[in-house]
């Protein structure tokens, strides 16, 4: 039985060395980080921390009491329990010769992506969306050749008008 | 200050002339702050990049420093002084080669939640991160043994700082706190300026308990036939033993004390049944197997305690008192939480506690305490460890403060000698530290210049720690130090002779030193016994001298602790052993 993933949003003090406290708690106790994305919350001095992780319900519930443990963290949220929107954003260099070029943009015009670099024989596409959307265009590329591939992993927040803190 | 100055003034005055707002170097404001946080005495070692600090103390003759012989004798020594005390204990090291020297010892106080305030030394801001001479990054080795560490990079953080790494290690669930200060920063000069309180915003320990989960577990007691408490660190740790006494006696609920949970109830109580697990009494672990209610306070259903977690109280409903809530079903499935300060959880829970239905379920654990009890096979030709340490129990009536190295002898001391009084057995539970022993001792010593100290050691760990001899001789400091001296690795041997089907692999001691002439050599007396008769003689002058000592008992090598339960195996399926 393969895990189910989890969401989990970390407000955190934006010290030196705070993810390497959070990644190295994840790494020590074997938790499994899928994704993790980081930068500035609203609030000057703390950085938020979206991190996906896979594990069942008492996993989930060890991570959020060992993260509370480390004096940096502020806040943890488990995103999954509630209505969360989810974004990932990609970036993929796809072959493209002339003759393959419509195709390709047909597909980014589907996806309502972007094309944001154009050589004679590359396109940079960006996506943005769930991260199913995500692998979706990726499968629809492979045919063509992608060249690179590079995704943030997800950053996320609770729907409506109740704040992560 | 000077010392004369300092003995007339009161507290007060101490305080308001160490708090004055004079521009002072980094070095004295750690200084000044280590004595505002209540320091007595540091246990350090200096070098290049605490010299700053050493020059500071040079002329601050109002803190006490011990040079010990190894950085981590200073650490052990500091833990030592901690757990016995309930203060916080203060260690100083330099960069590089002395950080990591303290690694072992952090270790040792983070898995037994002991309140350590380490400062190290690191090269000046400028060099961090060059590879410079005697770097080491010492914040990033330490993140997962410390409860929280510091860098202090400007000198305006360190007061906050130390104020909130005395906080940090002494409250909630203690544990060591490192500050590593660059001597950029010792030698910076500030005005002083230290905070009366600090709030750390992701730092709110529980500790005031929900009542609704207390009553829940006043309930279950109530209900239960075949209950038990199985208590730990954590009742020492908070002060707790009164309480728990109350409760005990209120609910008449038999109880097991984990290895760091000894001393927290009186050994000679009917209701105890000693130390569980893998080489507990038989009445403990068979209490624990047939059990319909376990209640843990303050102790964290460690493997060693558990053994084989599937098979582990299996009829049981299962409370777990604890301050740390990610301890709350970590090993073990828990039906009823109460998170909190463990004395303040009794405290409430005795307001309305009631008796159990206990009495068959007593009679049967008497029953098997009696027919059970923990016993070797005793000689009148060859000298037994056990005899030792039950000779060393019933001389001192329970009353000193024991500390212990790791292996046999340690479990021995945790089976045969009779505890009476809180935070006096030291001994590292979590992590097992060989080397531990001995030094952790001066610790105690210096805390307790008037108790009695033994610090109970096996001929291998003896060795991890020896060079502090030179501490105890020089300040005399009146530690016995026994050593359990059976020539091998006792416990691996244990573990080759059961386990590994007798393949004897490198545990043979042979080339040990003299240990009589190896105390005589730092100048501490030394005493040998290799019989009864020498054994009973030497204590006793032991006992009575006035100093330093250590006693080399000379023990049987092939002597096993029993009862045992083997890697693997559920908690009642024990080797009893051969004796008898
Ligand atoms: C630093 C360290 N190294 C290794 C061990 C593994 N170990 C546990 S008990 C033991 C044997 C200890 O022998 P000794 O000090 O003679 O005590 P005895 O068991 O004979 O009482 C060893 C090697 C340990 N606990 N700590």
């Amino acid at each position: 039985m393969t895990n189910p993933k989890q969401t989990i949003s970390v407000l955190v003090n934006n010290q030196p060395g705070v993810l390497q406290r959070v990644a190295g708690l994840f790494g020590r106790r074997g938790y499994n980080i899928e994704s993790i994305t980081v930068g500035e919350s609203e609030e000057h001095g703390l950085s938020r921390m979206v991190i996906e992780t896979t594990g069942d319900h008492n996993t989930l519930e060890q991570i959020q009491k060992q993260l509370y443990k480390l004096i940096d963290v502020i806040k943890v949220i488990d995103l999954g329990s509630q209505a969360m929107v989810g974004r990932e954003l990609a970036l993929i260099k796809v072959n493209a010769e002339p003759t393959t070029r419509p195709e390709i943009i047909g597909i980014v015009e589907t996806f309502r992506a972007a094309i944001v670099d154009i050589s004679p024989t590359t396109l940079i596409v960006q996506v943005v969306g769930d991260s199913d959307k995500i692998d979706a265009m990726v499968e629809l590329f492979r045919p063509y050749g992608i060249r690179e591939l590079t995704r943030t992993g997800v950053t996320a927040m609770v729907r409506g008008m109740s704040v992560g803190k | 200050m000077s010392i004369q100055e300092r003995a007339v003034m009161s507290k007060e005055e101490i305080r308001s002339k160490l708090l004055q707002p004079d521009v002072i170097s980094g070095s004295e404001i750690l200084l000044r702050s280590l004595l505002l946080e209540g320091t007595e005495c540091i246990f350090g070692y200096p070098g290049g990049a605490v010299l700053n600090i050493y020059d500071a103390m040079y002329s601050f003759a109002n803190i006490r420093h011990i040079l010990t012989r190894h950085e981590q004798g200073a650490i052990h020594a500091a833990d030592g002084y901690a757990r016995s005390t309930g203060k916080v204990g203060v260690c100083l090291a330099t960069s590089g080669p002395g950080a990591t020297n303290v690694v072992t010892g952090i270790a040792t106080a983070y898995m037994d939640s002991v309140p350590l305030v380490v400062i190290t030394g690191n090269v000046a801001t400028s060099f961090i991160g060059t590879d410079a001479f005697q770097e080491a990054d010492i914040t990033g080795i330490t993140m997962p043994i410390t409860k929280h560490n510091y860098l202090v990079r400007n000198v305006e953080d360190l007061p906050r700082v130390i104020k909130e790494a005395f906080m940090i290690a002494s409250t909630g669930r203690k544990g060591p706190v490192l500050i590593d200060i660059p001597k950029d920063v010792s030698a910076h000069k500030i005005a002083f300026h230290y905070p009366d309180s600090v709030h750390v915003r992701g730092y709110q320990p529980t500790v005031k308990p929900n009542n609704l989960q207390v009553q829940k577990m006043i309930q279950a007691i109530k209900e239960a036939e075949r209950p038990v408490i199985l208590s730990g660190g954590g009742v020492v740790y908070a002060d707790a033993q009164n309480e728990l006494m109350e409760f005990v006696e209120k609910t008449q609920i038999p109880i097991t004390t984990t290895l760091l949970g000894l001393s927290g109830f009186p050994s000679s109580h009917p209701l105890w049944m000693g130390m569980p697990g893998m080489h507990g009494t038989y009445s403990a672990n068979m209490a624990l197997q047939n059990c319909d209610l376990l209640i843990g306070i303050g102790a964290r259903f460690d493997d060693r305690v558990t053994m084989k977690l599937s098979g582990f109280a299996p009829k049981a409903k299962i409370v777990h008192i604890d301050v740390d809530p990610a301890e709350i079903g970590k090993n073990v499935k828990t039906a009823i939480p109460c998170v909190g300060d463990v004395k303040m959880v009794l405290k409430q829970a005795n307001e309305t506690a009631q008796p159990a239905k206990s009495k068959a379920w007593i009679e049967e654990i008497a029953r098997n305490k009696q027919e059970f009890p923990l016993r070797f096979k005793d000689s009148d030709d060859e000298l037994k460890p056990q005899y030792v340490i039950d000779m060393i129990s019933e001389t001192t009536k329970g009353d000193a403060i024991v500390t212990t190295d790791v292996g046999q002898h340690q479990m021995w001391v945790a089976q045969f000698y009779k505890f009476t009084k809180p935070r006096s057995m030291i001994t590292s539970g979590g992590l097992g530290t060989m080397g531990f022993g001995f030094p952790s001792a001066i610790g105690v010593q210096v805390a307790h210049p008037d108790r009695l100290v033994i610090s109970v050691n096996g001929d291998g760990g003896m060795q991890m720690c020896s060079q502090e001899l030179a501490i105890c001789a020089i300040h005399n400091i009146p530690v016995k130090i026994v050593v359990i001296n059976n020539q091998v690795l006792g416990m691996v041997r244990q573990w080759q002779e059961i386990i590994y089907d007798n393949r004897y692999s490198f545990i043979d001691l042979a080339g040990s030193p003299d240990f009589v002439k190896l105390a005589e050599a730092y100048g501490v007396k030394g005493l040998r016994a290799t019989n009864k008769e020498e054994a009973q003689k030497v204590w006793k002058e032991a006992l009575e001298f006035n100093g330093p000592v250590l006693i080399d008992f000379q023990v049987r090598k092939d002597e096993n602790v029993f009862p045992m339960v083997t890697a693997g195996s559920a908690i009642h399926e024990m080797i009893l052993g051969d004796d008898e």
